[in-house]
């Protein structure tokens, strides 16, 4: 059970958050992305064993979307802040 | 009268002053309190207990704890019963009732043993190699061989006790409350932290409560007493008995199993504490190692440290003439205490040269032989050992002539293995120890520490300084002062030190008989060299090929040694051949517990809207919808289900109708870009909506499919009110939440749910203006509110919102009040729609007024629809961008055999278009062909008075007029379909604008 | 003692598994039984290269030999044969499908499994026992229905059942009107059951290695040598292997090894929690499911009751039990079975799932010429295993896929042919 610091809310239990994935970034101007490149976006995923930058969010608590970078493998939550705040690797 | 004439006369923890009397296998005993079921038995003379999973070989007590392998029982019968009780832990209590299980008719006589006769024929995975002929029989021999395996019997009634989970935070937990546990706790709580300590036994000590040692001029007994009352007297420390610390998950947050004692009505079983915990102390101990030689699975054969436990802590004397044999001194503790109990040993058989100086004096003293450079090969006897042979050994294979030794107890010691099961659950890194030929933890994963036993610290007065040492760290990294240092332990215990290795005992002549690692599952070493000889030879394949550790023990007691046997096969190093992964729990957890309070009604909550109540009232049937409870119909005395749905529904038609729509979900959204914000989030146009105006919206995933659809309102300049499907009300909300805060941040929106801050209802029908104009102060003419167009009235003295749009086809309203106010204002509309014939509705009328009118709901919002399959395509505005638009230019979007939404109706105008209906070409005779499509719904319209449906259909809209074939295997049905348009009922929309 | 002498490998003895053969060696003390698999060194080139040493990458190999008569290759595997999600996963077999492309491939590894044990020489135990998904509402009761006649109209098993026939069929199950969400009927599909789950690994390796295929244990990749739009070479911890061709079969690790070719993948890794109880003698002879609850148990043949429950619904890669989903599966459980509460829960465990985005597999070539995908199993990928493995040998033989796998594309995603069952959407963790 991972304990996850809320920005705004302070440290809670997992099972008040909801998990969003990885939230690519979307492209600016989706007419002009071709199909491989539209469904990279909407499909396809780094996938890492190790940090992982994600979002959840606290919806259980402040409804607040939150950025996490977390381990895959050993669960250790390394960082939270506001979405795009985290800090460079 | 007092049955147990293997009691001694004193001594013990047991209370000879409060007797209690059970039965076992149908005879009626006596034991005391403070006794185990194990213990009881033993002072009753009863080793038989059980039967072996495999080989149904007789079985008695081995150990005295947790990781008893063989003396599992079927406890209480009936709805209380309860299988593979381990006798080991059960508290005794007055009337207890424990049967042998695995064996018929008795574990005397046990029909079940002739496959210990036919052992040749069932090595390890025998079960792979054969039952193969004819194919068509495994499943008859798999009947019989699942009649065979299982253990105990499952109780078939509902579970008449109830559980609880509980949860709770501290700086330290303590796993364990032996020695090092209780100096772990000691420290901390001297220190100020708020502690839990847990312990698995129903007196907390371990090993202080058999231990003969003097502690600071205290028996150990004594000792521990005084500290218990230290502890006890602390306000932050929570001593939890019974009570098993079961499992370790991420974050430091760990389980523990307790058994609520005593049982009383109103007070659960049992409880489940859910701890986080800043620091975690794991203090839970060593597990003594058995030694592997023939026939070592006898009754009357048992650890050393058991014996130990029997005779010191439960006063009861496991054998007459006993005979030790041990690799490593602590084995001579259990002659020495044997021998003062009365027991006669007759000798000590030990590989090694000699033994420690301070006990092999101590055990010269006794007069006890000692046979060093010797092995036991074979027990003999077979219900009960009556008899060991002796041989020279070295490194285990033994030589010379053959010594018996008549014993009816052998206790058996090969050293001990650090309980690092919860360490391992943790993720930590165990490392293998030369010197105490055992797995210890070397790297921790978590704010953890092991002390004592469990990392392989052995001594009384060891375990408790290193248990109060870890107790200090914890605490100081908790930020507290560290306790005063801990005044220096003087104990009398004797030294035990060196260890051999010996994994197991081979002689020529015993090379056939059975010598078992793993005693649950009936698992030899010649099943372990099988393995190894078939290329099994990785630990994992040996554990699943032979089933070794698999038991309800887990393997406590034969892990190590098949790994040490493996790597022996293998000629390699413990270390190489690995450790199993320890899975949670450490020892089984009764699903009950796991479950707690939500079973039954209460295995999810249950949502009611504000009009809950009336709907009861009228005697509404009711469905699940999500979380929610929503009235289907409301059926009249003498109705069927199709009477109520069809009166309902022309009610609707014809005069006035009124739904519960309150489970629909309702987003507030207000602030400066909100207008934006749906543009971007819908695939319509919102910038051109009125205020006071509604619009029927659909939006997308991100992959092009339809996500929700419903109206929002303007509801002022910068405030609209959206409505959701109630399926999705939730997901609507995250989702929107989620485009605002993560990637349209620039937007000045804000969202609030109101779905529960307000009732709503749907008034429905030609004659809903004039009942709606009977209870409204403002004006509701059509002029004042035509066709999707919202205002704001009283309605019954309450503030009403009443919006302008049609579910039905009919001219409609829908009217949001608050909450409060709902049961008030739906009363209120009944009572003025009394006389024009208002009839409530349920979800089924309301099912088939869409239907009748085309409109989408959840069957064909599967997930897998576009818009345009939907015959909404038309909707999406071409200049601009919003969510999933661009994933719909993708071919396999475009494509023009993509499932369409199509009506049906059937050709004869009777048959019932079947429920989830395939569609394909054909005849009546012959369906052919692939399936074309599928029918979403499907219901008799009482309007049109003839069966229609909506179908997705391949390439739908071109095939209007078409004759396909309904086909319902399930339904046994075959139904001519004509494809029609999607809108049965006033394609016009005439009826609506009425 | 029947002998047989595979052309491809003289070297190797295979003994025929049956009662004779088990009597015969019985006589010997079981001391002559032949290794039932070769633990060769890795040779510097093959054939084809099958990375992932579980049931579907075995499969592979043994379909390659036996189908196409490709016996030059190896199969790597990093840890040990059957280690990963062969040996983690609750055992059930089905192919209650809705969409065609998975009704027609579930359905076809289903008659696969149906002759499986005698097709390898090893009894994979696999038991048709029912697998019944349990209706606890009227759009529980539809969408089985629709399921139910789509597998019927393409050939598939399926019986709708009413509550008494449930009742019938599982007595010890809450039938009552007062459950939360009370049982109205259930979709049934007799032919589906389970199977042994390890001995499906160990059959595919023996009979694999039986027919000349090289199965390479701790062996990992660690790269791949490029030479144009084709890998030229296996770079893995016991050395360089060239390779002709090169199918990769890590399901759970999809995205990692894909990654070492520059590829990125649909895929998510997530942990699916299982548990099992300890054993009791018979109460369940039918695998029993809860759409709404994401739940199934069904009674293995020791006599646990296995209970597979819901993902994390986190990425991960920590194979680690996680309480919140086993407490779940548990009151699940607890709902359906209240007799069941007082059993134990033995051991609980998690494994890593191949979750693609929209919930089918992927089985076909990739944008590198030589490079095949077999991934995305999500929680189908057991009883996928003949299935899989004889359409993989079909497209790696022939260089373009089996018809049964022709829409298991991975271009499906850019080409908007997503085949989403339950129409989740690209949410990996959804399905």
């Amino acid at each position: 059970m991972m304990l996850i610091h809320c920005p705004h809310c302070g440290a809670r239990d997992v099972t008040e958050f909801t998990y969003g994935g990885a939230g690519a970034a979307r492209p600016a101007d989706p007419a002009a992305a071709d199909d491989p490149q539209w469904a990279d976006y909407v499909y396809m995923r780094d996938n890492p064993r190790g940090l992982h930058d994600e979002l959840w969010q606290h919806s259980a608590g402040c409804r607040r979307w939150i950025a996490v970078r977390r381990n895959t493998l050993t669960h250790d939550v390394i960082a939270t802040a506001r979405p795009g705040e985290l800090p460079p690797r | 009268m007092n049955t147990q004439h293997h009691r001694l006369s004193q001594g013990g923890l047991i209370d000879r002053g409060q007797p209690l009397t059970f039965r076992f296998n149908g005879r009626k005993l006596q034991g005391y309190a403070g006794d185990t079921l194990a213990s009881a038995l033993i002072a009753n003379g009863i080793h038989l207990v059980g039967r072996s999973f495999k080989y149904h070989r007789p079985r008695g007590i081995f150990s005295a704890g947790a990781e008893e392998p063989n003396a599992l029982v079927q406890l209480e019968t009936g709805a209380r019963t309860e299988p593979n009780i381990r006798a080991t832990q059960i508290e005794l209590y007055d009337g207890l009732v424990a049967t042998s299980q695995h064996c018929w008719p008795s574990v005397g006589t046990d029909l079940g043993a002739i496959n210990n006769l036919l052992s040749r024929l069932l090595p390890a995975g025998f079960y792979y190699k054969t039952f193969m002929w004819p194919p068509s029989w495994w499943m008859k021999y798999e009947h019989w061989i699942r009649k065979m395996a299982g253990l105990g019997i499952s109780p078939r009634k509902p579970d008449p006790d109830f559980y609880e989970h509980r949860h709770a935070h501290c700086d330290v937990l303590v796993a364990g409350g032996g020695p090092a546990g209780l100096g772990a706790a000691l420290a901390a709580a001297r220190a100020g932290a708020r502690v839990i300590l847990a312990d698995e036994g129903f007196q907390p000590g371990g090993s202080l409560l058999h231990e003969t040692a003097i502690i600071d001029n205290l028996p150990a007994t004594d000792w521990l007493a005084r500290t218990l009352a230290e502890l006890s007297a602390l306000p932050e420390v929570l001593i939890l008995r019974r009570s098993t610390v079961c499992a370790y998950f991420d974050h430091n947050y760990l389980t523990v199993a307790e058994t609520v004692s005593p049982a009383a009505a109103g007070m659960p079983r049992q409880r489940l504490w859910k701890i986080r915990a800043r620091r975690v102390v794991l203090a839970t101990g060593a597990i003594e190692r058995p030694l592997v030689f023939a026939d070592n699975d006898r009754p009357g054969i048992m650890l050393a440290s058991a014996a130990r436990i029997y005779v010191n802590r439960y006063g009861v004397r496991p054998g007459h003439r006993a005979v030790i044999f041990c690799n490593n001194d602590s084995a001579y503790l259990a002659a020495l205490d044997l021998h003062r109990c009365g027991t006669h040993v007759a000798a000590i058989v030990d590989p090694r040269p000699f033994a420690g100086e301070e006990i092999a004096a101590q055990t010269r003293a006794a007069g006890i032989r000692m046979i060093h450079g010797h092995a036991v090969v074979r027990a003999r006897g077979s219900r009960h050992i009556g008899a060991v042979e002796i041989m020279r050994c070295e490194n285990g294979l033994a030589t010379g002539p053959v010594e018996r030794v008549d014993c009816d107890l052998l206790c058996v010691s090969g050293g001990w293995s650090p309980v690092v099961h919860l360490f391992s659950q943790s993720k930590g890194r165990l490392h293998y120890d030369e010197n105490l030929t055992a797995f210890v933890p070397a790297v921790s994963a978590q704010a953890e520490q092991s002390a004592g036993a469990a990392r392989g610290v052995y001594g009384l007065a060891h375990c408790i300084s290193d248990g109060y040492a870890a107790g200090s760290r914890a605490a100081a990294s908790c930020g507290l002062n560290p306790p005063a240092a801990l005044a220096r332990l003087t104990v009398h215990q004797p030294a035990v030190g060196s260890i051999l290795p010996l994994w197991k005992v081979e002689a020529e002549h015993t090379r056939r008989a059975k010598s078992f690692i793993d005693l649950q599952n009936d698992v030899t070493t010649a099943d372990v060299a099988l393995a190894a000889r078939e290329g099994y030879v990785s630990v994992e394949h040996l554990k699943r090929y032979t089933t070794l550790g698999m038991g309800t023990d887990q393997g406590k007691i034969s892990n190590i040694n098949g790994l040490a046997i493996l790597a022996d096969i293998n000629a390699a190093q413990i270390p190489e051949v690995g450790t199993t992964t320890f899975r949670p729990p450490y020892t089984p957890v009764t699903l009950g517990t796991l479950a707690g309070t939500e079973i039954g009604a209460h295995f999810d909550p249950l949502r009611t809207s504000a009009i809950h109540a009336w709907h009861e009232q009228a005697g509404a049937r009711f469905m699940n919808a999500g979380l929610w409870k929503r009235p289907r119909l409301y059926p009249l005395a003498g109705e069927t289900e199709m009477q109520t749905i069809n009166r309902e529904t022309l009610a609707v038609r014809r005069t006035v109708g009124l739904v519960d729509v309150s489970t629909l979900g309702k987003i507030d959204i207000k602030g400066r870009d909100a207008c934006t914000f749906l543009e971007r989030v819908y695939i319509n146009r919102w910038r051109n909506l009125a205020v006071g105006k509604t619009r029927y919206g659909v939006m997308l995933r991100e992959d092009g499919m339809v996500f929700d659809d419903g109206t929002t309102t303007r509801i002022g300049d910068e405030h609209f009110l959206m409505t959701t499907t109630t399926a999705n009300a939730v997901r609507v909300m995250s989702t929107l939440e989620y485009w605002l805060q993560v990637h349209w941040r620039e937007l000045d929106v804000r969202l609030t749910s109101v779905t529960e801050q307000w009732a709503a209802m749907a008034l429905a029908g030609p004659g809903s203006r004039q009942v709606l104009a009977a209870v409204a102060s403002a004006d509701v003419g059509d002029a004042a509110l035509p066709y999707m167009a919202y205002l704001e009235t009283d309605i019954a003295g309450c503030p009403a919102r009443v919006f302008r749009i049609s579910f039905s086809g009919e001219l409609a309203y829908e009217i949001n009040v608050p909450a409060d106010c709902g049961a008030a204002v739906w009363t209120a509309l009944l009572a003025a729609g009394q006389a024009s014939g208002i009839t409530p509705y349920g979800t089924e009328a309301m099912a088939v007024l869409r239907i009748e009118k085309g409109h989408v709901a959840g069957m064909e919002l599967d997930g897998r629809t576009t818009a345009d399959d939907l015959g909404l395509g038309k909707m999406l505005a071409a200049d601009k961008d919003c969510i999933g638009k661009r994933s719909l230019t993708r071919p396999g979007l475009a494509a023009a055999d993509r499932r369409q939404l199509v009506g049906l109706v059937a050709v004869d105008g009777r048959s019932p278009i079947p429920r989830g209906a395939q569609l394909v070409a054909g005849n009546n005779h012959r369906p052919a062909g692939p399936i074309m499509g599928h029918v979403t719904s499907t219901c008799y319209s009482p309007t049109l008075e003839r069966p229609v449906a909506l179908a997705l259909l391949s390439g739908g809209r071109g095939r209007y007029g078409e004759r396909l074939r309904a086909l319902s295997p399930l339904a046994g049905a075959n139904v001519e379909v004509e494809v029609t348009h999607h809108v049965f009922y006033d394609p016009e929309g005439k009826r609506l604008r009425g | 003692m029947a002998l047989c002498a595979p052309p491809s490998n003289p070297n190797t003895l295979i003994v025929k598994y049956s009662i004779v053969s088990l009597l015969r060696n019985a006589f010997s003390h079981h001391e002559q039984w032949p290794l039932a698999w070769r633990s060769p060194p890795p040779k510097p080139e093959y054939d084809v290269v099958i990375i992932g040493g579980g049931g579907h990458g075995l499969a592979t190999a043994y379909y390659l030999a036996k189908e196409h008569g490709i016996t030059n290759v190896a199969v790597l595997e990093k840890g040990y044969l059957g280690g990963g999600n062969t040996g983690r996963n609750t055992t059930i077999v089905r192919s209650n499908y809705f969409l065609d492309a998975n009704a027609h491939f579930y359905e076809h590894s289903l008659k696969l499994w149906e002759n499986l044990s005698a097709d390898l020489n090893f009894n994979v135990m696999f038991s048709p026992r029912g697998v019944l998904n349990l209706a606890h509402s009227h759009a529980d009761l539809e969408a089985y229905s629709r399921r139910g006649n789509a597998m019927r109209v393409n050939g598939i098993d399926a019986e709708l059942l009413g509550l008494d026939e449930v009742r019938r069929m599982v007595p010890l199950l809450d039938c009552s009107a007062e459950a939360r969400y009370p049982v109205m009927g259930g979709l049934l599909q007799r032919r589906g059951g389970t199977a042994r789950h390890d001995a499906v690994a160990w059959g595919y390796a023996r009979g694999a290695d039986s027919r000349g295929v090289d199965i390479i244990q701790q062996c990992e990749v660690t790269g791949f040598s490029r030479s144009g739009n084709r890998i030229t070479g296996i770079d893995t911890s016991r050395g360089h292997i060239r390779a002709g061709k090169i199918g990769l079969a890590v399901a759970g690790h999809s995205g990692q090894v894909a990654a070492l070719a520059g590829l990125r993948l649909p895929i998510e890794s997530h942990v699916l929690q299982a548990l099992v109880s300890e054993p009791v003698k018979p109460v369940l002879d039918t695998v029993v499911t809860s759409g709404a609850a994401h739940f199934y148990v069904s009674q293995s043949d020791k006599g646990e009751l296995v209970l597979g429950g819901d993902l994390d619904m986190y990425n991960s890669y920590g194979q680690r039990s996680n309480l919140p989903p086993v407490e779940h599966a548990v009151q699940s459980l607890v709902a359906l079975f209240p007799c069941f509460s007082r059993l134990r829960m033995l051991r609980t465990w998690g494994g890593v799932m191949d979750m693609s985005m929209d919930g089918s597999p992927i089985i076909g070539k990739s944008p590198i010429d030589n490079l095949y995908l077999n991934c995305g199993w999500c929680y189908g990928g057991f009883k996928a295993t003949p299935a899989s493995g004889w359409c993989f040998a079909h497209t790696i033989a022939q260089d373009r896929p089996h018809a049964l796998n022709a829409a298991f594309t991975l271009d499906r995603y850019a080409q908007g042919r997503v085949l989403d069952e339950r129409g989740a959407g690209p949410f990996a963790w959804a399905h």
